[in-house]
């Protein structure tokens, strides 16, 4: 079995904010009726998680839920356990029109941290990224400069960004950008 | 700068992070149709100076397409509604008709 490796092998960057390839994450799309209660058994099954409300994410004992779409979820997990996660999903789906995908390593994750994380964000993506608008357990999918990404808030008050790891470097970049010292919005705080 | 709330994922999402996606309630003429619906379905368009439904995609967001009423003179949007549907929703028609009485567009009015 060869080596796994994150796109950016942990690049970090300190600037007014803290920006940091998070490495390897397990990941899997997951497609189906969201509404079914063999959805909901499927994602506490995997993660001990209750099924996210619209643009919300919760987490369980093993893993995280995040709402993607009206008819997608992302279920993160630990990188060594996304196959068994993904055995897990589909058996809990079989018979119901589902998807479930481990894309693991199609994307690259990056955790913002500091207490400026809102305004490097800000800079990059057309959304609210207020305190009142965007709080810890939200992710909001849209755009940073001009690849997609997604964003959600963790409860200590950091940030993480996932992206397609094609794009990897180029995020990484912006976001470098973005949290340069001298660029201080003081804005969002 | 136009923004539009999503009626999927419920986002009020500017501009750049759509993509507009032409003319709204297109009825396609496939194989065994004549050549002029052929031709309609393919080329012709509303060019309305007014009221105008259209067809977006939440392009960097949740990817759905939706529907959007608004007006090409004043931009105001009416609203949005969802792509599932042969034709706008009542309140859409009525939010619509308190701005524009008399509005048409097609066959809907």
């Amino acid at each position: 079995m060869s080596e796994a490796v994150s796109a950016l092998d942990g690049v970090t960057f300190e600037g007014f904010a803290k920006v940091a390839e998070t490495g390897l994450r397990g990941m899997i799309t997951v497609r189906g009726d969201l509404a079914s209660k063999e959805m909901m058994a499927a994602v506490k099954a995997a993660t001990g998680a209750v099924l996210p409300a619209q643009r919300k994410v919760t987490s369980g004992d093993t893993g995280a839920v995040a709402w993607m779409s009206p008819d997608e979820l992302l279920v993160v997990v630990d990188y060594d356990a996304a196959n068994e996660a993904v055995a897990t999903l589909t058996d809990a789906l079989k018979g119901s029109h589902a998807l479930v995908a481990n894309v693991s390593d199609a994307r690259a994750v990056f955790r913002l941290s500091g207490d400026s994380s809102r305004d490097v964000l800000a800079k990059l993506a057309p959304v609210d990224f207020s305190k009142d608008a965007f709080a810890a357990g939200d992710i909001r999918r849209s755009r940073i400069a001009q690849v997609p990404a997604a964003v959600w808030g963790n409860e200590d008050g950091s940030f993480e960004v996932i992206c397609f790891r094609s794009v990897a470097q180029y995020v990484f970049d912006v976001l470098k950008v973005s949290a340069e010292v001298g660029g201080e919005v003081n804005h969002l705080g | 700068m136009l923004t539009l709330q999503c009626p999927y994922c419920g986002v009020w999402a500017e501009e750049t992070e759509l993509h507009a996606e032409g003319e709204a309630h297109l009825k396609r003429f496939g194989p065994d149709s004549d050549d002029a619906d052929f031709e309609s379905y393919l080329f012709m368009r509303e060019n309305p100076k007014g009221v105008h439904l259209e067809r977006w995609r939440h392009a960097s967001g949740c990817g759905k397409f939706f529907h959007a009423a608004r007006s090409t003179t004043t931009l105001e949007v009416f609203g949005t509604y969802s792509a599932q549907t042969l034709e706008p929703p009542q309140d859409i028609k009525d939010k619509i008709s308190a701005k524009i009485p008399n509005w048409s567009w097609r066959e809907f009015s």
